[in-house]
């Protein structure tokens, strides 16, 4: 096994054993990239001076016998909707093609203090509004399973790294499904932790009631760790969750007896591929073998979600990205007065995805609609929220498919943004609910795609979702 | 026809908190330009605010002292337009569930008084600065923002149109002002813009109860200006319906240099303003100890203070409503009581020789050259005998040239009044023997002619001799 091809935890332990050094590593990380990034195209941003400057560092703690932290001197994506500090954060947007952050994110804040290798900026959707990753203003991201599918998105940039070998984890954003939905598609681990869970601040707005940051890594350990250190309470993001956060390392016990698990009826729908039915179906026997218990449930709002969901984030989304107007940062299209050079600027650096979604939002929001469709929109979203509560009087966890697919080819549904926003079907009612969500590999199809199913948690039981998701992966490892 | 003038106001106040509703920058007022600034008031991507828990207070502690219910749930909302110097392009504000609701205050104009009802106070953030290199923006080749005021919290506070007048409508504004400045949430500093308003007129047949079409005057920032657009407004909307015309709603702005109002734009190119609850923000809880809290942390309000003043010290309504129409003037006045003067000379005095000097030269009470010590000094010199009234005037103009006590410039330019007898003893006898005529006359019986002889004496005295002693001196003269 390559070296890039370990998780974290892995390369840990050979780091303090000195049987690598964070250079090298972090040398064959970028060797993997000098071969595949053109055909994959993961980045937008690489940050290779920064990266060994850092991976020096790790290296120098050790040979100096200081204890270093578990993820130091791993090498690692970031999304590119999070602020770091003097490094491009572009969210894959012609809008912000050049902007430089001042400031750090308060995920990039607490990974500072471990010393982080981050080897680049990934590519995603723009703004994060997509499920393939081919909304990017700069470039496509290929699946490295197979180049000519779409590693899911927004955060394919993220998850085809760590599935590619071109980082060792990943920081992504999950606003509908956009780090479980491609975790799936690349066949790697991806959480969206509960809203509230890791704070916002420095994430570029797409729908703020529904954003999360969460881990995309190559294990669930690895994923326990990235929690880890990136969740808790922050002043500077008031709808961070005040809630003590626990070492969720200690949730990796191989054990999921007696735990009730729930078989959603209404997350296994017509249209969805038979493989993915199977696979996912495969996975809860496995639980039950282990010793859980299988119950079907129902979440009967299921079928409105979608439409809850393109009303609520666009709405939201329309007034976030009412900023980019090309006064102070960003690019800026002149014109004859300042009205027309937002227009310009609008018009011209703005995608197509991102224009549909603040239209729709827009039109949502505007007077003598808002009462129909917004407020409509949240109304429905707390009947989602209590068809969760319902269901978690009888269950611990909810087990579905991530995607009612596997990867499907570049340009397959991109002509078809109504097929596209059905795709998420299985992922955005959790955020609506702003439950945690965990996607883990269980098996392929016959054409060798990967296939995930996706545990739901209670509000800030993330725990429960580690522990389970541990378990499974260590039975389907064997 | 005669039209009856329906007027109501939204007043906006900037707050006097040391830093911004949502970041940690100052808000001091005059700094060099975009140096109160961080990512957060700039709305620059991936910035989230948080609130300042003092605006709350603040607000909150406002609406109480304007008798408003006040919400103990309540939220912030995006309010949606593009304008550059607002960074995010919405407002943060308050639309469905503002902080305060339904109170009132009641005004005093040509001796009625009125109760204006207010409909809401809410939250919101001020917006930055233009600078253009013209004039205006139109004229302008280009124009630079200053986002230093960008995030300093403001209070709306909108009436209900219940004010029939212009007077009425200051009357309300300087009440707004005054309890503002006493429960010291802001400086009401109206050249410095923290206290504006944007005012509705629209007038209606007499005996009429249905509304007319209104139009808006926005960003009104003295009272002159309050006064004289409103009045404007009221002749131009009667001329217009007079001449069989339908008033436009619009927004107009008031040009003081022309001293007319001016279309700005019509109700069709109004703003919808797609308001949205803010989703970064979490409710506003505020609990009932809390707000009893605040309550119990408010000072005397203006009302209470005048109604305490005519109690206690006997002062007129009237008098009572000046001396405690602004704080500072109220706090003036108890300092100068505190020394042992009687309220109703302290009263005058303070509405009187004061107040004319300081409109004179445009200076506030807080700033004025004779304290409220010094002028307690002056007023016992009177008490004592040392000076006439008279002469007190001679010295409060000394005072207000020079910080010297009353005491120094009595005895510095020999104001002392004569109260000696034997000192003026010749010159009565010499203004009896000049003026035989009056004397004749009071001996006739005309009393009052007494005066003229007084007068005289003053004079030769440079006013300097008691009055009662020359009264008394020429009665027993003359008997």
């Amino acid at each position: 096994m390559k070296l890039n091809e370990k998780s974290a935890h892995e390369l840990h332990e050979m780091l303090i054993a000195k049987k690598i050094s964070s250079v090298e590593l972090t040398e064959e990380v970028f060797k993997e990239i000098d071969e595949k990034e053109n055909k994959v195209g993961a980045y937008v941003t690489l940050t290779k001076e920064e990266a060994l400057k850092s991976a020096k560092i790790v290296d120098e703690k050790i040979s100096r016998g200081e204890e270093i932290k578990i993820l130091s001197g791993i090498p690692c994506a970031i999304k590119d909707n999070i602020c770091t500090k003097g490094i491009k954060t572009t969210c894959a947007s012609k809008i912000l093609e050049n902007f430089i952050p001042p400031y750090d994110a308060t995920v990039m804040t607490k990974l500072s203090a471990i010393n982080p290798v981050v080897v680049g900026k990934s590519n995603m959707d723009e703004f994060a509004m997509g499920g393939s990753t081919e909304n990017s203003g700069f470039h496509v991201t290929h699946n490295p399973h197979d180049l000519e599918r779409v590693p899911g998105g927004s955060s394919g940039g993220s998850a085809a790294a760590v599935a590619g070998g071109e980082a060792i984890f990943a920081l992504g954003s999950d606003t509908g499904g956009s780090i479980r939905q491609p975790a799936s598609f690349c066949g790697v681990v991806g959480m969206k932790p509960t809203y509230g869970r890791v704070s916002r601040y420095g994430l570029v707005a797409y729908a703020s009631s529904l954003d999360q940051i969460g881990p995309i890594t190559k294990d669930v350990t690895d994923c326990a760790h990235v929690l880890n250190i990136i969740s808790g309470h922050d002043e500077m993001d008031s709808t961070s969750s005040p809630a003590e956060v626990p070492d969720f390392t200690k949730s990796l016990i191989a054990d999921v007896k007696n735990l009730k698990i729930g078989l959603p009826k209404e997350y296994f729908v017509e249209g969805m591929d038979s493989e993915v039915e199977t696979a996912v179906r495969n996975a809860a026997k496995i639980f039950e073998k282990l010793g859980a218990t299988l119950k079907e449930i129902s979440l009967p709002h299921t079928d409105v979600s979608i439409s809850t969901y393109y009303l609520i984030a666009p709405a939201e989304a329309a007034t976030n990205l009412e900023r980019y107007d090309g006064v102070s940062y960003g690019a800026r299209v002149d014109g004859i007065d300042v009205v027309d050079m937002m227009k310009n600027t609008r018009s011209e650096k703005f995608g197509e995805e991102v224009k549909r979604r603040i239209m729709i939002g827009n039109y949502a929001l505007s007077a003598g609609y808002y009462d129909a469709y917004y407020l409509k929109a949240l109304k429905v979203r707390t009947l989602i929220q209590k068809d969760f509560t319902d269901a978690f009087k009888d269950v611990d966890v909810i087990l579905a498919p991530t995607a009612p697919t596997a990867a499907y080819k570049i340009g397959e549904m991109i002509s078809d943004p109504l097929k596209m926003y059905l795709q998420d079907i299985c992922t955005v009612p959790l955020n609506l609910a702003g439950l945690p969500g965990i996607s883990v590999p269980c098996g392929k199809t016959k054409n060798n795609l990967p296939i995930g199913f996706q545990l739901i948690g209670k509000a800030l039981d993330e725990s429960t979702l580690i522990q389970a998701a541990f378990t499974y992966e260590k039975e389907f490892l064997k | 026809m005669e039209y009856e003038a329906v007027i109501g106001l939204e007043i906006h106040s900037e707050l006097k908190t040391a830093t911004k509703i949502f970041c940690g920058c100052a808000t001091t007022f005059g700094a060099e330009q975009n140096t109160h600034t961080c990512p957060v008031c700039l709305g620059l991507p991936g910035v989230l605010p948080s609130v300042n828990r003092k605006v709350v207070e603040f607000a909150i502690k406002a609406g109480l002292a304007t008798n408003c219910k006040i919400n103990q749930y309540s939220k912030f909302d995006r309010k949606n337009y593009y304008y550059p110097d607002l960074p995010k392009n919405w407002q943060t504000s308050q639309y469905d569930l503002p902080i305060a609701e339904h109170g009132w205050v009641e005004i005093d104009v040509e001796g009625k008084r009125k109760k204006i009802r207010l409909t809401r106070i809410h939250m919101e953030e001020d917006a930055g600065k233009l600078v253009h290199s013209g004039t205006t923006i139109k004229d302008s080749a280009t124009s630079n923002v200053d986002y230093n005021r960008t995030g300093v919290p403001l209070i709306e506070i909108v009436s209900e149109p219940d004010m029939r007048s212009a007077a009425e409508a200051r009357a309300y504004m300087e009440k707004i002002k005054s309890i503002l400045e006493y429960i010291d949430v802001s400086n009401c500093r109206m050249e410095e813009g923290n206290l504006r308003a944007d005012i509705n007129v629209s007038l209606r047949p007499i005996g009429s109860d249905k509304l007319g079409t209104r139009t808006e005057m926005k960003n009104i920032n003295s009272f002159k200006s309050l006064e004289d657009a409103i009045n404007y407004e009221i002749e131009r909307q009667a001329d217009v319906l007079d001449d069989g015309g339908k008033i436009i709603q619009e927004t107009r702005t008031w040009n003081p240099e022309k001293g007319i109002t001016q279309s700005m734009r019509s109700k069709e190119d109004a703003h919808d303003y797609r308001y949205m609850p803010e989703p970064d923000l979490p409710p506003i809880v505020t609990s009932a100890e809390e707000i009893e809290s605040f309550k119990k942390s408010l000072p005397e309000l203006p009302d209470a203070r005048r109604e305490r003043l005519t109690k206690e010290y006997g002062l007129s309504d009237y008098d009572a409503g000046i001396i405690t129409s602004s704080r500072a003037m109220a706090e003036y006045f108890d300092s100068v009581i505190a020394e042992g003067v009687d309220a109703k000379i302290a009263a005058n005095w303070i509405m009187g020789d004061l107040s004319k000097n300081l409109n004179a030269e445009n200076l506030t009470i807080e700033n004025s050259p004779v304290d409220a010590k010094r002028l307690a000094q002056m007023i016992l010199l009177i008490d004592k005998g040392t000076i006439s009234g008279k002469i007190a005037k001679t010295v409060f103009v000394e005072m207000w040239k020079s910080q010297d006590s009353p005491e120094k410039i009595v005895k510095d330019k020999g104001l002392v009044q004569i109260t000696d007898t034997s000192a003026i003893e010749g010159i009565v006898d010499e203004v009896i023997a000049k003026n035989q005529k009056a004397v004749e006359e009071y001996k006739a019986g005309k009393k009052k002619a007494i005066g003229a002889l007084v007068g005289q004496i003053m004079k030769a005295t440079k006013g300097k001799a008691n009055p009662q002693m020359v009264n008394e001196m020429l009665s027993k003269k003359l008997n």
